[in-house]
Protein backbone atom coordinates (compact mmCIF):
# COMPACT_ATOMS: atom_id res chain seq x y z
CA UNK A 1 0.00 0.00 0.00
CA UNK A 2 1.45 3.27 -1.07
CA UNK A 3 -0.01 6.61 -0.80
CA UNK A 4 -0.09 9.87 -2.60
CA UNK A 5 1.53 11.99 -0.16
CA UNK A 6 4.24 12.88 -2.70
CA UNK A 7 2.26 14.93 -4.81
CA UNK A 8 2.23 17.60 -2.10
CA UNK A 9 6.12 18.06 -2.87
CA UNK A 10 7.77 20.06 -5.77
CA UNK A 11 10.93 18.63 -4.68
CA UNK A 12 9.71 14.77 -5.43
CA UNK A 13 8.88 15.88 -8.74
CA UNK A 14 10.55 14.70 -11.69
CA UNK A 15 12.68 12.61 -10.15
CA UNK A 16 13.09 9.18 -8.10
CA UNK A 17 15.27 10.41 -5.21
CA UNK A 18 15.15 8.42 -2.12
CA UNK A 19 14.55 10.72 0.74
CA UNK A 20 15.81 9.26 4.04
CA UNK A 21 16.86 11.94 6.27
CA UNK A 22 13.88 13.29 7.61
CA UNK A 23 15.06 13.34 11.11
CA UNK A 24 17.83 16.09 10.13
CA UNK A 25 14.76 17.94 8.25
CA UNK A 26 11.73 17.18 6.83
CA UNK A 27 10.89 18.33 3.25
CA UNK A 28 8.02 21.17 2.56
CA UNK A 29 5.19 20.86 0.87
CA UNK A 30 3.66 23.41 -1.55
CA UNK A 31 0.79 24.70 0.70
CA UNK A 32 3.85 25.87 3.40
CA UNK A 33 5.12 27.87 0.54
CA UNK A 34 2.03 29.01 -0.69
CA UNK A 35 1.66 30.51 2.85
CA UNK A 36 4.86 32.22 2.88
CA UNK A 37 4.06 33.07 -0.51
CA UNK A 38 0.81 34.69 0.13
CA UNK A 39 2.08 36.49 3.53
CA UNK A 40 5.05 37.68 1.17
CA UNK A 41 2.96 39.12 -1.84
CA UNK A 42 -0.37 40.50 0.29
CA UNK A 43 0.82 41.70 3.91
CA UNK A 44 4.35 42.10 4.16
CA UNK A 45 5.79 44.58 6.55
CA UNK A 46 7.21 44.56 10.13
CA UNK A 47 4.93 43.15 12.40
CA UNK A 48 4.02 44.79 15.41
CA UNK A 49 5.63 48.33 14.70
CA UNK A 50 2.53 49.33 11.85
CA UNK A 51 -0.49 51.08 12.32
CA UNK A 52 -1.41 50.56 8.71
CA UNK A 53 -3.42 48.35 6.70
CA UNK A 54 -0.55 45.59 5.86
CA UNK A 55 1.61 45.97 8.99
CA UNK A 56 -1.70 45.05 10.85
CA UNK A 57 -2.53 41.89 8.72
CA UNK A 58 1.08 40.87 9.26
CA UNK A 59 0.86 40.77 12.97
CA UNK A 60 -2.51 38.89 12.84
CA UNK A 61 -0.76 36.30 10.87
CA UNK A 62 1.95 36.18 13.56
CA UNK A 63 -0.28 35.75 16.35
CA UNK A 64 -2.54 33.35 14.77
CA UNK A 65 0.56 31.35 13.99
CA UNK A 66 1.17 31.71 17.69
CA UNK A 67 -2.90 30.37 18.29
CA UNK A 68 -2.05 27.69 16.34
CA UNK A 69 0.89 26.75 17.34
CA UNK A 70 -0.78 26.96 21.19
CA UNK A 71 -3.70 24.50 20.71
CA UNK A 72 -1.06 22.21 18.69
CA UNK A 73 0.44 21.54 21.99
CA UNK A 74 -2.34 22.18 24.37
CA UNK A 75 -0.92 25.10 25.67
CA UNK A 76 -2.93 27.21 27.90
CA UNK A 77 -3.14 30.47 26.30
CA UNK A 78 -0.66 31.97 23.40
CA UNK A 79 1.28 33.80 25.78
CA UNK A 80 2.63 30.65 26.53
CA UNK A 81 4.27 30.17 22.90
CA UNK A 82 7.46 31.92 22.65
CA UNK A 83 8.78 31.91 18.44
CA UNK A 84 12.79 31.30 18.12
CA UNK A 85 14.77 30.26 15.44
CA UNK A 86 14.84 26.94 16.13
CA UNK A 87 14.85 23.85 18.84
CA UNK A 88 18.42 24.96 19.77
CA UNK A 89 17.59 28.57 20.42
CA UNK A 90 14.13 27.50 22.11
CA UNK A 91 16.83 25.58 24.34
CA UNK A 92 19.47 28.40 25.11
CA UNK A 93 17.06 30.52 25.72
CA UNK A 94 15.51 28.12 28.92
CA UNK A 95 19.29 27.61 29.93
CA UNK A 96 20.40 31.37 29.56
CA UNK A 97 17.08 32.57 30.69
CA UNK A 98 16.00 30.39 33.68
CA UNK A 99 19.04 28.24 34.11
CA UNK A 100 21.52 31.24 34.55
CA UNK A 101 18.65 33.11 37.29
CA UNK A 102 17.24 30.12 39.09
CA UNK A 103 20.70 27.46 39.27
CA UNK A 104 22.81 28.46 42.22
CA UNK A 105 26.54 26.75 43.63
CA UNK A 106 25.99 22.95 44.28
CA UNK A 107 22.41 22.63 42.68
CA UNK A 108 22.28 19.41 40.35
CA UNK A 109 21.21 19.87 36.43
CA UNK A 110 20.07 16.39 34.95
CA UNK A 111 20.05 15.53 31.31
CA UNK A 112 20.67 12.07 29.62
CA UNK A 113 23.71 10.89 27.96
CA UNK A 114 21.50 10.31 24.30
CA UNK A 115 20.91 14.32 24.25
CA UNK A 116 21.37 15.76 21.20
CA UNK A 117 24.47 18.48 21.31
CA UNK A 118 21.34 21.18 21.40
CA UNK A 119 20.45 19.82 24.76
CA UNK A 120 23.85 19.42 26.47
CA UNK A 121 26.12 22.68 25.59
CA UNK A 122 23.47 24.95 27.03
CA UNK A 123 23.57 22.96 30.21
CA UNK A 124 27.30 22.60 29.97
CA UNK A 125 27.58 26.47 29.91
CA UNK A 126 25.01 26.81 32.81
CA UNK A 127 26.96 24.25 35.35
CA UNK A 128 30.44 25.91 34.60
CA UNK A 129 28.86 29.08 34.90
CA UNK A 130 26.81 28.42 38.45
CA UNK A 131 29.57 26.09 39.93
CA UNK A 132 26.30 23.93 39.77
CA UNK A 133 27.27 19.63 38.65
CA UNK A 134 25.73 18.30 35.61
CA UNK A 135 24.56 14.36 36.07
CA UNK A 136 24.17 12.06 33.19
CA UNK A 137 21.05 10.19 33.11
CA UNK A 138 22.26 6.43 31.45
CA UNK A 139 20.66 4.54 29.04
CA UNK A 140 21.06 0.69 28.53
CA UNK A 141 22.10 -0.81 25.05
CA UNK A 142 17.83 -0.41 23.77
CA UNK A 143 18.27 3.03 24.85
CA UNK A 144 15.97 2.51 28.03
CA UNK A 145 16.75 4.59 30.71
CA UNK A 146 15.46 3.02 33.81
CA UNK A 147 13.07 3.78 36.54
CA UNK A 148 16.00 3.47 39.13
CA UNK A 149 18.38 5.28 37.13
CA UNK A 150 16.52 8.50 37.26
CA UNK A 151 14.94 7.81 40.39
CA UNK A 152 18.96 7.50 41.68
CA UNK A 153 19.96 10.40 39.92
CA UNK A 154 17.01 13.31 40.39
CA UNK A 155 17.31 14.03 44.33
CA UNK A 156 16.72 16.78 45.78
CA UNK A 157 19.68 18.92 44.85
CA UNK A 158 18.18 18.95 41.05
CA UNK A 159 16.59 21.55 39.80
CA UNK A 160 16.02 21.05 36.44
CA UNK A 161 15.76 17.75 34.37
CA UNK A 162 15.81 18.73 30.61
CA UNK A 163 15.58 15.29 28.02
CA UNK A 164 14.30 14.64 24.49
CA UNK A 165 11.02 12.78 24.26
CA UNK A 166 12.44 10.74 20.77
CA UNK A 167 16.14 10.72 20.40
CA UNK A 168 17.33 11.25 17.38
CA UNK A 169 20.09 8.86 17.09
CA UNK A 170 17.62 5.24 18.46
CA UNK A 171 14.42 7.01 18.13
CA UNK A 172 13.46 5.52 21.45
CA UNK A 173 10.98 7.33 23.30
CA UNK A 174 11.90 8.14 26.66
CA UNK A 175 9.20 8.28 29.45
CA UNK A 176 9.03 11.89 29.76
CA UNK A 177 5.97 12.12 31.81
CA UNK A 178 6.93 9.35 34.71
CA UNK A 179 10.60 11.45 34.67
CA UNK A 180 8.74 14.72 34.94
CA UNK A 181 6.17 13.06 37.95
CA UNK A 182 9.23 12.25 39.65
CA UNK A 183 11.16 15.20 38.79
CA UNK A 184 8.14 17.60 40.01
CA UNK A 185 8.10 15.64 43.42
CA UNK A 186 11.87 16.54 44.21
CA UNK A 187 11.08 20.22 42.83
CA UNK A 188 12.86 20.59 39.93
CA UNK A 189 11.41 21.95 36.81
CA UNK A 190 11.29 19.41 33.52
CA UNK A 191 12.17 20.73 29.90
CA UNK A 192 11.06 18.77 27.23
CA UNK A 193 13.79 18.52 23.59
CA UNK A 194 10.44 17.71 21.54
CA UNK A 195 12.66 18.24 18.35
CA UNK A 196 12.20 14.60 17.30
CA UNK A 197 8.59 14.02 18.70
CA UNK A 198 6.23 17.23 17.75
CA UNK A 199 6.82 16.13 13.75
CA UNK A 200 5.30 12.71 14.52
CA UNK A 201 2.97 12.20 17.26
CA UNK A 202 0.23 14.40 19.12
CA UNK A 203 1.86 16.31 21.75
CA UNK A 204 0.12 17.49 24.25
CA UNK A 205 2.45 19.54 27.28
CA UNK A 206 -0.60 19.15 29.89
CA UNK A 207 -0.64 15.48 29.43
CA UNK A 208 3.53 15.33 29.44
CA UNK A 209 3.31 17.50 32.80
CA UNK A 210 6.04 19.72 30.66
CA UNK A 211 6.86 22.92 31.59
CA UNK A 212 8.99 23.80 28.65
CA UNK A 213 9.08 22.28 25.08
CA UNK A 214 11.48 22.91 22.25
CA UNK A 215 11.17 22.02 18.94
CA UNK A 216 11.60 23.26 15.08
CA UNK A 217 9.47 24.24 12.45
CA UNK A 218 12.09 22.72 9.55
CA UNK A 219 11.63 18.85 10.73
CA UNK A 220 7.70 18.86 10.86
CA UNK A 221 7.02 20.24 7.27
CA UNK A 222 7.51 23.70 8.23
CA UNK A 223 10.07 26.24 6.59
CA UNK A 224 13.81 26.70 8.57
CA UNK A 225 14.92 29.75 10.84
CA UNK A 226 11.78 29.47 12.37
CA UNK A 227 11.34 27.60 16.01
CA UNK A 228 9.39 27.36 19.30
CA UNK A 229 9.84 27.22 22.84
CA UNK A 230 6.53 26.71 24.67
CA UNK A 231 6.89 27.42 29.17
CA UNK A 232 4.56 27.71 31.45
CA UNK A 233 3.24 30.88 31.87
CA UNK A 234 4.30 31.55 35.62
CA UNK A 235 7.62 30.36 35.00
CA UNK A 236 8.01 32.44 32.04
CA UNK A 237 6.81 35.68 33.48
CA UNK A 238 9.44 35.34 36.21
CA UNK A 239 12.38 35.26 33.84
CA UNK A 240 14.70 37.44 32.59
CA UNK A 241 14.86 38.58 28.61
CA UNK A 242 17.30 36.81 27.05
CA UNK A 243 18.07 39.00 23.71
CA UNK A 244 16.90 42.72 24.26
CA UNK A 245 16.58 45.30 22.28
CA UNK A 246 13.29 45.97 19.91
CA UNK A 247 10.01 44.69 19.86
CA UNK A 248 10.30 43.55 23.59
CA UNK A 249 10.04 46.58 25.94
CA UNK A 250 7.40 48.73 27.13
CA UNK A 251 9.61 52.09 28.06
CA UNK A 252 13.29 52.95 27.90
CA UNK A 253 15.13 55.73 29.15
CA UNK A 254 19.10 56.00 28.96
CA UNK A 255 19.38 53.91 31.62
CA UNK A 256 17.11 51.53 32.18
CA UNK A 257 13.87 50.03 30.82
CA UNK A 258 10.67 47.94 31.22
CA UNK A 259 10.10 44.82 29.10
CA UNK A 260 6.94 44.13 27.14
CA UNK A 261 4.69 41.45 27.97
CA UNK A 262 4.68 37.59 27.78
CA UNK A 263 5.29 36.68 24.87
CA UNK A 264 7.18 39.65 23.64
CA UNK A 265 9.47 40.15 26.46
CA UNK A 266 11.50 36.82 24.41
CA UNK A 267 10.98 37.99 21.19
CA UNK A 268 13.44 40.91 20.89
CA UNK A 269 13.90 42.60 17.02
CA UNK A 270 11.77 41.98 14.43
CA UNK A 271 10.15 38.68 14.47
CA UNK A 272 10.25 35.95 11.54
CA UNK A 273 6.79 36.35 10.56
CA UNK A 274 6.88 34.61 7.19
CA UNK A 275 8.19 31.97 8.97
CA UNK A 276 4.95 32.16 11.18
CA UNK A 277 3.11 31.97 8.60
CA UNK A 278 4.62 28.49 6.99
CA UNK A 279 4.60 26.61 10.58
CA UNK A 280 1.30 27.83 10.50
CA UNK A 281 0.35 26.02 7.51
CA UNK A 282 2.46 23.23 8.30
CA UNK A 283 0.32 22.62 11.38
CA UNK A 284 -2.61 22.24 9.20
CA UNK A 285 -1.46 20.09 6.81
CA UNK A 286 0.34 17.38 9.28
CA UNK A 287 -3.66 17.68 10.66
CA UNK A 288 -4.66 16.91 7.32
CA UNK A 289 -2.57 14.22 7.24
CA UNK A 290 -3.66 13.09 10.21
CA UNK A 291 -1.20 11.84 13.32
CA UNK A 292 -2.50 8.59 13.50
CA UNK A 293 -1.89 8.09 9.47
CA UNK A 294 1.67 9.20 10.17
CA UNK A 295 2.75 6.78 13.11
CA UNK A 296 0.65 3.76 11.04
CA UNK A 297 2.92 4.51 7.84
CA UNK A 298 6.12 5.29 9.69
CA UNK A 299 5.49 1.78 11.64
CA UNK A 300 4.64 -0.06 9.01
CA UNK A 301 7.41 1.05 6.85
CA UNK A 302 9.94 0.67 9.74
CA UNK A 303 8.86 -2.75 10.34
CA UNK A 304 9.92 -3.32 6.58
CA UNK A 305 13.42 -1.51 6.39
CA UNK A 306 14.36 -3.61 9.51
CA UNK A 307 13.22 -6.93 8.52
CA UNK A 308 14.74 -6.10 5.40
CA UNK A 309 18.10 -4.95 7.36
CA UNK A 310 18.30 -7.70 9.38
CA UNK A 311 18.55 -10.40 6.88
CA UNK A 312 21.60 -8.95 6.00
CA UNK A 313 23.78 -10.18 8.24
CA UNK A 314 26.80 -7.64 8.38
CA UNK A 315 24.22 -5.07 9.13
CA UNK A 316 24.17 -4.07 13.26
CA UNK A 317 21.24 -1.92 14.19
CA UNK A 318 21.41 0.53 16.99
CA UNK A 319 18.87 0.36 19.81
CA UNK A 320 15.76 -1.68 20.14
CA UNK A 321 14.73 -4.68 17.77
CA UNK A 322 11.76 -4.00 18.05
CA UNK A 323 10.62 -1.42 15.04
CA UNK A 324 7.63 -0.49 16.78
CA UNK A 325 10.31 1.62 19.38
CA UNK A 326 12.18 3.19 16.49
CA UNK A 327 10.15 6.14 15.91
CA UNK A 328 10.77 5.75 12.01
CA UNK A 329 14.52 6.56 12.91
CA UNK A 330 16.77 3.15 12.19
CA UNK A 331 20.33 3.59 13.03
CA UNK A 332 22.91 0.94 11.49
CA UNK A 333 26.67 0.36 10.50
CA UNK A 334 27.71 -2.25 8.02
CA UNK A 335 30.54 -4.01 9.15
CA UNK A 336 33.88 -3.29 7.66
CA UNK A 337 32.12 0.24 5.97
CA UNK A 338 32.25 4.12 7.11
CA UNK A 339 29.21 5.28 6.96
CA UNK A 340 30.36 8.30 5.12
CA UNK A 341 31.47 5.76 2.47
CA UNK A 342 28.14 3.92 2.69
CA UNK A 343 26.15 7.32 2.16
CA UNK A 344 28.17 8.31 -0.52
CA UNK A 345 28.09 5.16 -2.67
CA UNK A 346 24.12 5.65 -1.78
CA UNK A 347 24.23 9.00 -2.76
CA UNK A 348 25.01 7.72 -6.31
CA UNK A 349 21.85 5.64 -6.29
CA UNK A 350 19.59 8.74 -5.21
CA UNK A 351 19.78 7.75 -1.78
CA UNK A 352 19.62 10.14 1.33
CA UNK A 353 21.00 9.22 4.19
CA UNK A 354 23.09 10.77 7.21
CA UNK A 355 25.97 9.66 8.46
CA UNK A 356 28.16 10.71 11.50
CA UNK A 357 27.93 11.11 14.84
CA UNK A 358 24.30 13.23 14.40
CA UNK A 359 25.46 15.95 17.13
CA UNK A 360 25.06 13.40 19.67
CA UNK A 361 28.90 12.39 20.50
CA UNK A 362 28.13 11.59 23.94
CA UNK A 363 25.77 8.49 22.90
CA UNK A 364 27.80 7.41 20.46
CA UNK A 365 31.00 7.19 23.16
CA UNK A 366 28.21 5.22 25.44
CA UNK A 367 27.32 2.73 22.40
CA UNK A 368 30.87 2.24 21.49
CA UNK A 369 30.64 3.35 17.87
CA UNK A 370 32.69 6.21 16.08
CA UNK A 371 30.18 7.09 13.27
CA UNK A 372 26.85 5.75 12.43
CA UNK A 373 24.47 5.77 9.07
CA UNK A 374 20.97 7.11 9.65
CA UNK A 375 17.62 5.99 7.59
CA UNK A 376 14.98 7.84 9.32
CA UNK A 377 11.59 8.07 7.78
CA UNK A 378 8.41 10.50 7.62
CA UNK A 379 4.71 9.84 6.25
CA UNK A 380 5.65 10.97 2.36
CA UNK A 381 7.98 7.46 2.11
CA UNK A 382 6.78 4.29 0.54
CA UNK A 383 7.20 1.06 0.84
CA UNK A 384 8.65 1.08 -2.86
CA UNK A 385 11.18 3.49 -1.57
CA UNK A 386 12.14 1.18 1.51
CA UNK A 387 12.14 -1.98 -0.85
CA UNK A 388 14.99 -0.01 -3.58
CA UNK A 389 16.71 1.21 -0.47
CA UNK A 390 16.66 -2.34 0.38
CA UNK A 391 18.25 -3.55 -3.05
CA UNK A 392 20.74 -0.91 -2.95
CA UNK A 393 22.08 -1.50 0.54
CA UNK A 394 22.79 -4.82 -0.19
CA UNK A 395 25.45 -3.97 -2.75
CA UNK A 396 26.99 -1.38 -0.58
CA UNK A 397 29.81 -3.71 0.70
CA UNK A 398 30.75 -4.92 -3.28
CA UNK A 399 30.64 -1.23 -4.09
CA UNK A 400 33.35 -0.63 -1.32
CA UNK A 401 35.40 -3.86 -2.28
CA UNK A 402 34.08 -6.20 0.32
CA UNK A 403 33.66 -9.63 -0.80
CA UNK B 1 35.06 9.74 -12.58
CA UNK B 2 32.06 8.75 -10.61
CA UNK B 3 32.22 7.98 -7.53
CA UNK B 4 31.56 4.34 -7.24
CA UNK B 5 34.30 3.83 -10.35
CA UNK B 6 36.47 5.93 -7.74
CA UNK B 7 35.77 3.29 -5.05
CA UNK B 8 36.45 0.34 -7.18
CA UNK B 9 39.60 1.74 -9.08
CA UNK B 10 41.41 3.57 -6.53
CA UNK B 11 40.15 4.02 -3.08
CA UNK B 12 39.24 -0.04 -1.92
CA UNK B 13 42.36 -1.39 -2.53
CA UNK B 14 44.23 1.17 -0.59
CA UNK B 15 41.57 1.30 1.90
CA UNK B 16 41.27 -2.63 2.22
CA UNK B 17 45.20 -2.84 1.60
CA UNK B 18 46.80 -0.13 2.65
CA UNK B 19 50.40 -0.57 3.02
CA UNK B 20 51.77 1.44 5.74
CA UNK B 21 49.22 1.80 7.63
CA UNK B 22 51.19 0.50 10.73
CA UNK B 23 53.50 2.23 13.62
CA UNK B 24 57.17 3.14 12.86
CA UNK B 25 59.47 2.24 15.77
CA UNK B 26 61.22 5.32 16.10
CA UNK B 27 59.43 8.16 14.71
CA UNK B 28 60.42 11.85 14.33
CA UNK B 29 56.98 13.27 15.21
CA UNK B 30 53.53 12.19 15.50
CA UNK B 31 50.32 13.73 14.96
CA UNK B 32 46.91 13.18 14.97
CA UNK B 33 44.74 15.31 12.56
CA UNK B 34 40.84 14.71 12.93
CA UNK B 35 37.56 15.40 11.24
CA UNK B 36 35.64 16.61 14.18
CA UNK B 37 32.05 16.19 11.66
CA UNK B 38 33.33 12.96 9.92
CA UNK B 39 34.92 11.38 12.89
CA UNK B 40 38.02 10.41 11.18
CA UNK B 41 41.08 10.45 13.08
CA UNK B 42 44.86 9.65 11.60
CA UNK B 43 47.83 9.49 13.35
CA UNK B 44 50.36 10.42 11.23
CA UNK B 45 54.08 9.04 12.13
CA UNK B 46 57.42 10.55 9.92
CA UNK B 47 60.74 9.60 10.18
CA UNK B 48 62.89 12.74 8.81
CA UNK B 49 66.28 12.29 8.61
CA UNK B 50 68.55 15.29 6.76
CA UNK B 51 65.74 17.21 5.66
CA UNK B 52 64.39 13.96 4.12
CA UNK B 53 61.49 11.68 5.05
CA UNK B 54 62.86 8.04 5.44
CA UNK B 55 59.79 6.56 6.01
CA UNK B 56 56.49 7.48 7.12
CA UNK B 57 53.16 5.88 8.65
CA UNK B 58 49.88 6.33 9.66
CA UNK B 59 47.23 4.35 11.64
CA UNK B 60 43.56 5.36 13.34
CA UNK B 61 40.23 5.19 11.65
CA UNK B 62 37.75 6.76 8.97
CA UNK B 63 36.04 6.62 5.71
CA UNK B 64 38.06 4.91 2.50
CA UNK B 65 38.80 8.43 1.38
CA UNK B 66 40.57 9.49 4.05
CA UNK B 67 42.11 6.32 4.85
CA UNK B 68 43.42 5.77 0.81
CA UNK B 69 44.48 9.13 0.42
CA UNK B 70 46.72 8.69 3.36
CA UNK B 71 48.28 5.69 2.07
CA UNK B 72 48.67 7.10 -1.23
CA UNK B 73 50.51 10.00 -0.06
CA UNK B 74 53.21 8.04 1.91
CA UNK B 75 53.36 6.50 -1.13
CA UNK B 76 54.31 9.71 -2.54
CA UNK B 77 56.27 11.20 0.17
CA UNK B 78 58.73 8.84 0.76
CA UNK B 79 62.41 9.57 0.11
CA UNK B 80 61.71 13.01 -0.33
CA UNK B 81 62.89 16.19 0.60
CA UNK B 82 60.41 17.82 3.25
CA UNK B 83 59.97 21.15 0.86
CA UNK B 84 59.10 18.81 -1.78
CA UNK B 85 56.58 17.05 -0.05
CA UNK B 86 55.63 20.65 1.53
CA UNK B 87 55.01 21.54 -2.35
CA UNK B 88 53.14 18.35 -2.81
CA UNK B 89 50.55 18.80 -0.22
CA UNK B 90 49.81 22.53 -1.32
CA UNK B 91 49.30 20.17 -4.72
CA UNK B 92 47.32 18.27 -3.82
CA UNK B 93 45.25 20.96 -1.73
CA UNK B 94 45.11 22.72 -4.99
CA UNK B 95 44.20 20.15 -6.69
CA UNK B 96 40.99 19.35 -4.29
CA UNK B 97 40.43 23.29 -4.80
CA UNK B 98 40.30 22.81 -8.50
CA UNK B 99 43.35 25.20 -8.68
CA UNK B 100 45.96 23.25 -9.50
CA UNK B 101 47.96 23.04 -12.99
CA UNK B 102 47.98 20.01 -15.11
CA UNK B 103 51.49 19.55 -14.38
CA UNK B 104 51.16 19.89 -10.30
CA UNK B 105 48.35 17.40 -10.46
CA UNK B 106 50.45 14.80 -12.53
CA UNK B 107 53.03 15.09 -9.85
CA UNK B 108 51.03 13.76 -7.42
CA UNK B 109 51.30 10.21 -8.78
CA UNK B 110 48.06 7.82 -7.53
CA UNK B 111 46.77 10.68 -5.87
CA UNK B 112 45.91 12.12 -8.52
CA UNK B 113 43.69 10.10 -9.15
CA UNK B 114 41.56 12.07 -6.25
CA UNK B 115 41.04 14.98 -8.21
CA UNK B 116 37.25 14.96 -9.02
CA UNK B 117 36.99 14.77 -5.10
CA UNK B 118 36.80 17.98 -6.24
CA UNK B 119 33.70 18.23 -6.98
CA UNK B 120 32.17 16.19 -4.30
CA UNK B 121 32.16 19.09 -1.47
CA UNK B 122 31.56 16.45 1.11
CA UNK B 123 34.51 14.52 1.10
CA UNK B 124 37.18 17.43 0.67
CA UNK B 125 38.11 17.27 4.00
CA UNK B 126 37.93 13.60 4.56
CA UNK B 127 40.97 13.61 1.11
CA UNK B 128 42.60 16.63 2.43
CA UNK B 129 43.20 15.26 6.15
CA UNK B 130 46.48 13.27 6.15
CA UNK B 131 48.02 15.92 3.58
CA UNK B 132 47.07 18.50 6.17
CA UNK B 133 48.29 16.83 9.04
CA UNK B 134 51.81 16.10 7.31
CA UNK B 135 51.80 19.85 6.25
CA UNK B 136 51.49 20.35 9.82
CA UNK B 137 54.26 18.33 11.28
CA UNK B 138 56.97 19.28 8.70
CA UNK B 139 56.09 22.96 9.21
CA UNK B 140 56.61 22.35 13.09
CA UNK B 141 59.81 20.54 12.68
CA UNK B 142 60.98 23.38 10.20
CA UNK B 143 60.31 25.65 13.12
CA UNK B 144 62.11 23.48 15.35
CA UNK B 145 59.50 22.54 17.38
C1 LIG C 1 16.57 15.68 19.31
C2 LIG C 1 17.00 16.94 18.67
N1 LIG C 1 17.09 18.05 19.42
C3 LIG C 1 17.45 19.22 18.90
C4 LIG C 1 17.76 19.35 17.57
C5 LIG C 1 18.19 20.67 17.06
O1 LIG C 1 17.32 21.18 16.12
P1 LIG C 1 17.71 22.48 15.32
O2 LIG C 1 18.98 22.18 14.62
O3 LIG C 1 16.57 22.69 14.41
O4 LIG C 1 17.87 23.58 16.32
C6 LIG C 1 17.68 18.23 16.75
C7 LIG C 1 17.99 18.32 15.32
O5 LIG C 1 18.85 17.71 14.76
C8 LIG C 1 17.30 17.00 17.32
O6 LIG C 1 17.24 15.89 16.58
Amino acid sequence: MNNDFKKDFAIFEGNDIIYFDNAATAQRPRKVMEAMTTFNDTCNANPLRGLYDWSVRATAAYEEAREKTAAFIGAQTSEEIIFTRNATESLNLVAYSYGLSHIKEGDEIVISVMEHHSNILPWQMVARERKAKLVFLECDEEGTIAREEYESKITDKTKIVSIMQVSNVLGVTNPVREIADYAHAKGAVVIVDGAQSVPHRAVDVQALHADFLAFSAHKMCGPMGMGVLYGKKELLEDMPPFLTGGEMIEYVTREDATFAELPHKFEAGTVNAQGAAGLSAAIDYLRDVGFDRIRETEDRLTKRLMAGMQELPYITICGANDPLLHSGIVTFNIEGCHPHDVSSVLDTEGICIRAGHHCAQPLMKHLGVQSTARASLYFYNTEEEVDRFLEKLGKVREWLGIK
Amino acid sequence: MEMKDLYREIVNEHNLYPSHKKDLADPTIVLQGVNPSCGDDINLQLLVENDTIADAAFNGSGCAISQASADMMIDLIIGKKTDDALRLAEQFMGMIKGTATRDEIEELEEAAALEDISHMPARVKCANLAWRTMKEEIEKLQKGE
